[in-house]
């Protein structure tokens, strides 16, 4: 087991956001978790990662209670968070933001280089001294992810990789992220679209109104056309 | 009789990306319009440049007939517009009727006076309003003590203060309890349809969007991608690719730069 | 011509240790998002730790080693009280931080009191540097020229620092997403300790290089403080390249400043930086800040006029106070009229600070500019008292509007910096305009009318005047204007969306503010019968920042209770101990960490747990 949420709750001020969230990740296992915008995915991610002070339940990251943990000692412990909003740094170079992510190797984790990085995102080799605000959108997104990954992290938690991309650059992160399972890495990925999450997950999670309404395995969901449209479609 | 609110061409970028790509619409008196629409879709930059938050780089914007694109809010608001936060904006050292008292008294021009006891001014009509929205008996208490759920309908109860003909609702429901937000919009369609208010909001909760609007509409990447009854919104092939992702597999597939 | 070149190298000179401080709190904001007051105390140590350590040592060596090591040790001693102090109020509001570190600043200045006593010392000639070099037929002194090198060297070092080491890329990296890095796994408490360290070697490094062009002194580190804050100001805080040419720019004014406008020549720089905030309100090459985390004064406990037995056991308490010329000596009488006199002030401040969120470090400005309105009216004018009176507040109302205007634009740390520089123009007008303001020998002999003439009937006269207007300010929070004014504080958001004009409300209050501390200027002058410029400078402006703090920044008119304890506690500290300042510095730093709600909050706070106290304070 590589992680395993349990009972886990998040408020912002005086919004309840999650209710009760538990889910299980499994060593290599590719996590989707679903839901409409809105639904709690990215708090859920922002939980685990420690960035949401009011949050209640437990966190388990290899066996390890991370729950009261500071954001920089779980990052440290192989747990990286790529934000969906892209938040590179803009005033900073490729190289530079790479250098910002950069941890030791670690036992038990996919160990990657600048040079591993550039070959899995070839569009980012060919700019390594771009600023980041001169970037386009799909670039900054393999940035983010490149970023997360120069950590050596044992999983990664993937807030909305496809989103506002074009349909090339989907195609292009969906395999990437198949190379990143491939080492070995496991993966949760809070995703709104169906298809993408589809092509790259084991099992789906489903999030609506900050509860947990589904869980089971990506082709059991694909089976099942009214849980989708339910939870997923307008 | 002029469209409560009629949006034509409006057109936002940042930074040479395209937000917000002439888009054009028109809300009715008493009609309630949803928009939706994926994260970045675009639905924040367009509620900010109808209530003149964010001015627009291209467009008209008409309330009641009268082109408002380039006033700041407060001038908005003075033709007529109330409006709630997607993330409540209320002020928190002040008690629940006092934060109905503020909206009044800038109605009625009196908040530069500088003798009288605010307290004791507009305290009637303050009540009316709270007891509308269920909340007279939380009149006294300090809104820092609020519920999330009391806080959304003081929110409205603000909004309302102006006897608005248009209401910008930004996710009236987002943070509630499930229970809770079916309530709100039900009293909000309430007071809506009683006053002949035009109503223009964006949500997450598509429970609450198919069952309390009149219309919906679409935005995908800056852009109204569909718009009609709810029925015909929901079965929208264009909309399921949107919300789905399974554009992809069909011919045609979705359209749109990369940002 | 050549002489014009000659002031402009002098002005190139100038702006290497302005830089080198300026830059430092740059950095140092950028990360961690305090503005440290005590940059200039630092700056001030590291000239006279430089003194000291260039006397032991001999030779070349000695005085290069001795700047260097001196601004490393002051950088330790930086490190310390990041770790002692800055961690515990990370979080606190801007004000708070900025409180604590002048209170650091006042603790200082005693302290090197203490260790180098009281005179200037004058620092060695810098070896290799003694001569002075021909240029255009006029001497410059080397040094000079090397300060002109140092200043593009240090920005360049700085550059390097900041782009070719990981360090320097994570610095930058925390100045723009903070959970970012630390999602990535950097610690950033000890990003924070370098950075600050940083900071203050570069303001000690100013300090010290200094040391060959002026004497180390007890006024370097408030001087050079609101020159920094005028350089960040116009640069942009958070940026190093903002600083320089801010830095290179302020210099260049001054030193051409004199030539023109020999009387009045910081009026000079205020011009420039009242044209750059309307151009670019977040300086040159800065970027728009964010909200402030934690808005002033906005309590959770809504307040309320005072109930029915609270009117009873004030007006018991007003009674009794005035009472005291029946029982009390003219001496008391005197210290009495003066902390009526702050009360007053302190009230004023307190309508700005609270109910409208803005915390003004300028706020002397304006009690200053009712002093000096009072005294010229009465010797310039020859008028009678009570139109003099009247005088101070229309010139305080006349610097407030002006003042105001440009600093209602801003919020948070920037319009605390603006206030500040502003009062500090309006001194060295005082100062500097000798043939109007007497400059620093101010004007004496404005005495009151006979009506007024003895202690008690001032003392009654002040009571009366302080009384009205502290109900005056009081009636205003509880008044539509006073809800317009809160509102715009709680959530500008919200105001504006319901038809408030938060600049209009604010530069309003701004406005009021500033007369109420005009009159109880004015009323100062008469108390001491003379005008200095020290009325309008910074240790008045923190006098009344203190009282506000001390009674309470959640409360209405707790600056009424803190104004008393601190006057009475200053007054009685000057008496008793040589180290005032130090041990005055020391109570701020402590309510700043301990008890941030102050006597007032601490009290009230105590009442709403106390059911029957609580009983009698909400009886209509």
């Amino acid at each position: 087991m590589k992680l395993a949420v349990s009972n886990l709750e998040a408020r912002y001020g005086p919004a309840q956001i999650l209710f009760d969230v538990s889910f299980t990740v499994g060593d290599g296992e590719v996590v989707a978790l679903l839901g409409r915008n809105g639904a709690g995915k990215s708090t859920t991610l922002r939980s685990i990662i420690g960035l949401v002070a009011d949050r209640s339940g437990g966190i388990e990251f290899q066996g390890e209670d991370i729950s009261k943990l500071r954001t920089h000692e779980i990052a440290r412990r192989g747990l990286g968070w790529v934000p969906e909003d892209r938040r590179i740094f803009t005033e900073l170079t490729v190289l530079e933001n790479l250098e910002v992510g950069r941890q030791p190797p670690r036992a038990g984790a996919p160990t990657w280089t600048a040079d591993k990085l550039f070959a899995l995102f070839p569009n980012l080799a060919e700019m390594r001294q771009r600023l980041g605000d001169r970037m386009s959108g799909g670039e900054q997104q393999m940035l983010t992810i490149a970023r997360t990954l120069m950590g050596n992290p044992a999983l990664v938690l993937l807030d909305e990789p496809s989103e506002g991309l074009a349909p090339k650059i989907v195609e292009q992160m969906a395999a990437a992220i198949l190379a990143m399972k491939r080492e070995g890495l496991a993966l949760v990925i809070s995703e709104q679209n169906l298809r993408f999450a589809r092509l790259i997950s084991d099992r789906a999670v489903i999030i609506e109104k900050g509860r947990v309404r589904y869980a089971g395995t990506m082709a059991e969901l694909a089976a099942n056309p009214e849980i989708r449209d339910a939870y997923l479609a307008v | 009789m002029a469209a409560a609110l009629e949006v034509q061409g409006i057109a936002k970028s940042y930074g040479g990306v395209a937000a917000v790509r002439g888009v054009s619409f028109a809300v009715q008196p008493g009609e309630i319009v949803a928009l939706i629409g994926p994260n970045g879709a675009g639905k924040s930059t367009c509620f900010n440049m109808i209530m003149g938050q964010i001015p627009v780089d291209d467009g008209v914007i008409r309330i009641f007939g009268q082109p408002t694109t380039g006033l700041p809010p407060r001038a908005v608001w003075r033709r007529g517009v109330g409006r709630t936060f997607q993330i409540t904006a209320t002020f928190s050292s002040m008690t629940v009727a006092e934060n109905v008292q503020v909206a009044l008294l800038s109605h009625r021009r009196q908040l530069s006076t500088c003798y009288k006891f605010a307290g004791a001014m507009a305290r009637d009509e303050a009540e009316r309003l709270l007891d509308l929205l269920g909340l007279k008996a939380q009149a006294g208490r300090a809104c820092g003590e609020l519920a999330y759920g009391d806080l959304k309908r003081l929110e409205l109860a603000v909004a309302l203060a102006n006897d608005p003909k248009l209401l910008l609702l930004d996710e009236p429901t987002a943070g509630m309890a499930p229970k809770e937000r079916v309530d709100l919009m039900a009293l909000t369609t309430r007071i809506a349809r009683d006053r002949t208010i035009g109503v223009f909001f964006t949500e997450h909760d598509m429970d609450v969007v198919f069952e309390h609007s009149d219309r919906v509409m679409v935005l995908d990447r800056g852009a109204l991608i569909a718009s009609g009854p709810p029925q015909a919104v929901r079965t929208d092939p264009k909309v399921r690719a949107v919300y789905l992702g399974e554009g992809f597999d069909d011919a045609g597939g979705r359209e749109g730069d990369e940002r | 011509m050549e002489f014009l070149v000659v002031q402009f190298l002098t002005g190139l000179a100038s702006a290497a240790s302005l830089f080198l401080a300026a830059s430092g709190l740059s950095i140092i904001f950028g990360v961690t998002r305090i503005v440290n007051f005590a940059h200039g105390a630092f700056y001030m140590l590291g000239a006279y730790v430089a003194v000291t350590l260039t006397e032991w040592w001999d030779g070349p060596l000695g005085f290069w080693g001795g700047v260097l090591v001196a601004a490393i040790a002051v950088a330790v001693l930086g490190a310390l009280t990041e770790v002692s102090l800055l961690r515990r109020i990370y979080r606190a509001p801007e004000l708070f931080q900025l409180l604590a570190t002048f209170g650091l600043t006042l603790m200082m200045q005693d302290i090197v009191l203490l260790v180098w006593g009281p005179v200037d010392l004058i620092g060695p000639r810098a070896p290799g540097f003694k001569g002075a070099v021909q240029i255009l037929g006029q001497q410059v002194p080397s040094y000079e020229l090397f300060l002109i090198v140092l200043g593009p060297a240090v920005l360049a070092v700085l550059w390097l620092l900041f782009h070719r080491t990981r360090w320097g890329v994570l610095v930058r990296a925390a100045t723009q997403d903070r959970d970012m890095v630390a999602a990535l796994g950097v610690n950033q408490k000890w990003l924070f300790t370098s950075v600050f360290a940083l900071g203050i070697f570069l303001a000690a490094l100013g300090g010290a290089l200094q040391l060959p062009r002026e004497a180390a002194s007890h006024n370097m580190d408030l001087r050079i403080i609101v020159e920094v804050f005028v350089v960040v100001v116009i640069g942009g805080l958070g940026s190093v390249t903002g600083a320089f040419l801010a830095a290179v720019i302020v210099s260049e004014l001054n030193a051409f400043g004199i030539l023109i406008l020999p009387k009045i020549s910081l009026v000079l720089v205020f011009i420039v930086m009242a044209a750059v905030l309307v151009v670019r309100p977040w300086g040159l090459l800065g970027r728009k800040e964010a909200a402030p985390r934690q808005v002033l004064g906005a309590t959770i406990h809504p307040w309320r006029p005072l109930s029915q037995p609270q009117r009873l056991a004030l007006a018991a308490v007003l009674a009794l106070a005035a009472c005291l010329p029946f029982v009390s000596g003219n001496y008391l009488l005197t210290v009495g009229s003066e902390i009526l006199i702050f009360i007053l002030f302190a009230q004023s401040l307190q309508l700005l600070m609270t109910v409208g969120g803005l915390a003004s470090f300028g706020h002397a400005a304006y009690f200053g500019l009712g002093s000096y309105g009072a005294a010229l009216a009465a010797k310039s004018l020859g008028l009678p008292m009570g139109i003099a009176l009247l005088a101070g507040p229309v010139l305080a109302l006349a610097g407030a509007f002006i003042f105001g205007w440009f600093s209602v634009r801003l919020a948070g740390v920037y319009f605390a910096m603006l206030t500040l520089a502003f009062a500090q123009i309006a001194w060295s007008i005082a100062f500097q305009w000798v043939d109007v303001t007497g400059g620093d020998n101010g004007i004496l002999g404005v005495w009151p009318a006979a009506l007024v003439g003895t202690p008690a009937r001032f003392y009654w006269f002040a009571f009366v005047v302080t009384v009205a207007g502290v109900f005056c300010l009081r009636a205003l929070t509880f008044s539509p204007f006073g809800y317009a004014l809160r509102a715009a504080r709680d959530s500008e958001l919200r105001a504006e969306a319901i038809g408030i004009d938060r600049r209009r409300v604010q530069l309003t209050a701004f406005m009021i503010a500033g007369s109420f501390a005009g009159i109880a200027g004015a009323l100062f002058a008469y108390l001491k019968g003379s005008v200095f410029p020290e009325t309008l400078a910074i240790p008045y402006s923190v006098d009344a920042l203190v009282m506000v703090l001390l009674g309470g920044v959640e409360t209405v008119s707790g600056a009424v209770v803190g104004a008393i304890v601190y006057k009475a506690l200053a007054i009685w500290l000057m008496s008793e101990t040589e180290m005032s300042k130090l041990v005055l510095g020391a109570v701020i730093v402590a309510i700043v960490v301990l008890s941030p709600k102050g006597i007032v909050g601490y009290l009230s706070d105590i009442a709403r747990r106390t059911p029957w106290l609580a009983a009698w304070s909400n009886k209509a």
